[in-house]
C-alpha cells in the first residue's frame, strides 16, 4: 500500500491487530440492491445477491468475534415470528437465537397446542400475526408452497425455514458459507466477494424428499459450483436430469478428488414406501465410512445437515473425524440467519421490489 | 474544536450526511445526488486540502496523539471506509516519531446506526479488533469528516459491547460543523465551515487514488 510505503518508520513498522488489515476495498458487489423481498427459495437470489448474504455473514462474524456482549442493537424494536407447523427444534433454535442476536424481540408459535390445533387455517393464523405487527415471520411447513402463500398475506418479510420436499434456503447459504470457509482460503479477504467457482460438492442420499439438496443445488450453481449427487435411483426425484446438476449412483467415483461431501440424513419418517431393501445395503451402496473419507480431496470437507443417523448415512468415525464441519455448520447457521434478517429486515419499508 | 460554524440547520431527518456524501454507494437517489449531476461540476467546487496539507496534517495530528496519550497503551480505531487508511497512516507516523508499536483496528459502525430503517439494505464493512478486547486501552478513533456526530455515536455504542476502555479519543481530518449530538473530536486537522448542504468529500490515495479535500458548494 502506498501510503505505509511513504509513512512507515525506518525502525519500528506499526503494529496491526490482524495478520494484516485487509484492504478496505470498494463495496460494488450490487447484489444488496438485488436482494428480494422475502426469502422463499434459493433461487430468489441471484449470485450477486448470495454474495452479498455471505459477506454479511463474515463482517457480522467479525463484529461479534471474541466479544463479550455478542449482541447487535440492529433489529431493535423488531418483532420476528417463528411459525413452525412442523417439529424442528435446531432450526428454530438458530431462528431464534439469529433474531435475539440482533435485539429483536422473537415469538415462538408451533402449530402443537395452539390455535392451529383447534383448527385455524394458515390464513388465519396469517392475519392474526400481521394484527399483531410482524416485522418478519419465519415459516416451516410440511406443505411445499406454504411460505409462498404467507407472502400474499402478510405485510412483513417471510422467510422459508423449510417448506415439504420443497425448499430450505437458509440451510444452502449456511452450506455454502461453512464451504466458502474451508475452500477459500483462511483469511476473510480471500473470501468475500467471491462464489465457489469450480469445486466440487457431492451431496449423497435422499434427493427425493430432499428440501436441503434442492435448495443446495440451485445455490451451489448459482455460486458457479459443480454439484453431483448421488442417491439410488428411488430416492431420486422425477425430472432431476434437468437439474444444474450430475447425478451418479456410484458414490466411489463421484467422490475421488471432491471437494466436499454433503451426507443427507435418511429421513426415516418419509420412509413409508420402502425404498431400499435394508439399512446395510443402503449404508453399503452411499454410506460415507473411512475408505470412501479418503477418496476425497485431501482438503475435502465432510458436512451433515443433522441430525445425524451415524452409522448408517455416516460413520462415527468419519463424523468426529478430520474435515468434519458438521458442529461448525451448526454455529454457521446462527451467524447467516442474522445476515439473512439484517439484509431482509432492517429496512423493512425501504423501496425495493 | 470548531466553535466559529454553529449548526443552524439541524435537521429532523438526522441522516448523517458526511458519511452518505463521502461513500458514493452509500445513499441511492436522494435529493441532493440528484441535484449534484445537474450542476456544473468545476464552478463550486474548491479543494481545500492538498496532497501536502493532508501529510503535514496526518503528522501534526500524529504528534498531538502521542503527548497526550504519553505511555499508556493505545489502539487507533478506523471507521470505515476511509478511516481506516487514516488511522494506518497516523500510527506509522506516530511510529516513526516516537518508535514503538502503535495497533490499528477498524470498526464497522453500520450494525449500530440509527437510520437503517426505511432504507435500502446496505454492505457491511471490516471490523478488526484485538482478541484480548480493547479494556485498558486509550481508543482513538479515526474518522474522515466529522458532521452530525451520529457515526462517533454509533462508534462509542459498539466500543462499549467490545470492553471498557480507559479513554475514547476522537480524531478527524476535517470537522464541517453541523453537530446534531454533544461530541467533539480532540483533534481535529481542519475545521471548515459548510453549508449544511454542502458536500465534503474526502480523498484518499488507498481508495481513490489520490489525496484531497474538496467541497462543493450548494446550489
Amino acid at each position: 500500500m502506498t501510503s505505509l510505503a511513504t509513512g512507515t518508520g525506518p525502525a519500528t513498522a506499526p503494529g496491526s491487530v490482524g495478520a494484516a488489515l485487509e484492504t478496505v476495498s470498494a463495496a460494488t458487489n450490487d447484489g444488496y440492491a438485488d436482494l428480494p423481498r422475502h426469502l422463499l427459495a434459493a433461487s430468489d437470489l441471484s449470485r450477486e445477491a448470495a454474495i452479498a448474504v455471505l459477506d454479511t455473514a463474515e463482517r457480522i462474524d467479525q463484529a461479534i468475534a471474541g466479544r463479550e456482549v455478542r449482541k447487535l442493537p440492529t433489529l431493535r424494536g423488531r418483532t420476528v415470528v417463528n411459525l413452525f407447523y412442523e417439529d424442528s427444534t435446531r432450526t428454530r433454535i438458530s431462528f431464534e437465537l439469529a433474531a435475539k442476536r440482533l435485539s429483536a424481540d422473537v415469538i415462538n408459535f408451533s402449530a402443537k397446542g395452539s390455535s392451529v390445533s383447534k383448527g385455524e387455517s394458515l390464513k388465519d393464523t396469517a392475519l392474526t400475526l400481521q394484527a399483531m405487527g410482524a416485522d418478519a415471520v419465519v415459516i416451516r411447513h410440511s406443505a411445499s408452497g406454504a411460505p409462498h402463500r404467507l407472502a400474499g398475506w402478510v405485510a412483513g418479510t417471510v422467510i422459508n425455514a423449510g417448506d415439504g420436499t420443497h425448499e430450505h434456503p437458509t440451510q444452502a447459504l449456511l452450506d455454502a458459507f461453512t464451504l466458502r470457509r474451508h475452500l477459500l482460503g483462511g483469511a476473510v479477504r480471500d473470501r468475500v466477494g467471491n462464489g465457489l467457482d469450480a469445486r466440487h460438492v457431492v451431496i449423497v442420499g435422499d434427493i427425493l424428499h430432499s428440501r436441503v439438496a434442492r435448495s443446495n443445488v440451485t445455490l451451489l450453481h448459482a455460486l458457479g459450483a459443480r454439484v453431483t449427487l448421488v442417491a439410488p435411483p428411488t430416492l431420486l426425484p422425477v425430472g432431476v436430469d434437468e437439474w444444474p446438476c450430475s447425478v451418479s449412483y456410484d458414490l466411489d467415483a463421484a467422490l475421488a478428488g471432491a471437494d466436499a461431501a454433503m451426507m443427507l440424513r435418511v429421513q426415516k419418517e418419509r420412509m413409508d414406501g420402502a425404498f431400499f431393501p435394508t439399512a446395510r445395503e443402503y449404508t453399503r451402496g452411499y454410506g460415507l465410512d473411512l475408505r470412501r473419507r479418503a477418496l476425497i480431496a485431501p482438503h475435502g470437507i465432510v458436512m451433515h445437515p443433522g441430525p445425524m443417523n451415524r452409522g448408517m448415512e455416516i460413520a462415527p468415525a468419519v463424523a468426529d473425524g478430520e474435515g468434519s464441519v458438521v458442529t461448525e455448520q451448526v454455529a454457521n447457521g446462527v451467524t447467516v440467519r442474522m445476515a439473512v434478517l439484517y439484509l431482509l429486515v432492517s429496512g423493512e419499508g425501504a423501496d425495493r421490489v | 474544536m470548531s466553535s466559529e460554524h454553529v449548526a443552524h440547520h439541524s435537521r429532523a431527518a438526522g441522516v448523517d450526511q458526511g458519511r452518505a456524501s463521502t461513500a458514493a454507494s452509500d445513499v441511492s437517489g436522494s435529493a441532493r445526488d440528484a441535484g449534484r449531476s445537474s450542476r456544473k461540476p468545476d464552478s463550486r467546487t474548491a479543494v481545500i486540502l492538498s496532497d501536502a496539507d493532508i501529510r503535514r496534517t496526518i503528522d501534526r495530528i500524529a504528534h498531538q496523539i502521542l503527548e497526550s496519550i504519553g505511555d499508556r497503551p493505545a489502539l487507533l480505531v478506523g471507521i470505515p471506509r476511509r478511516g481506516v487508511p487514516l488511522a494506518r497512516r497516523l500510527a506509522a507516523r506516530m511510529a516513526q516519531f516516537s518508535p514503538g508499536n502503535y495497533p490499528v483496528g477498524a470498526l464497522d459502525i453500520t450494525l449500530y446506526r440509527d437510520d437503517l430503517r426505511g432504507r435500502p439494505p446496505r454492505a457491511l464493512a471490516e471490523t478488526d479488533l484485538p482478541q484480548t478486547g480493547v479494556d485498558g486501552l486509550v481508543v482513538v478513533l479515526v474518522d474522515d469528516v466529522l458532521y452530525s456526530g451520529r457515526t462517533i455515536r454509533a462508534a462509542m455504542d459498539a466500543l462499549r459491547d467490545h470492553g471498557r476502555p480507559a479513554a475514547i479519543r476522537l480524531a478527524v481530518l476535517v470537522d464541517r460543523g453541523h453537530r446534531q449530538l454533544p461530541i467533539r473530536a480532540d483533534y481535529v486537522g481542519k475545521n471548515i465551515p459548510t453549508a449544511f448542504d454542502d458536500d465534503v468529500a474526502v480523498h484518499l490515495t488507498e481508495i481513490d487514488g489520490f489525496d484531497a479535500v474538496t467541497v462543493e458548494r450548494a446550489a
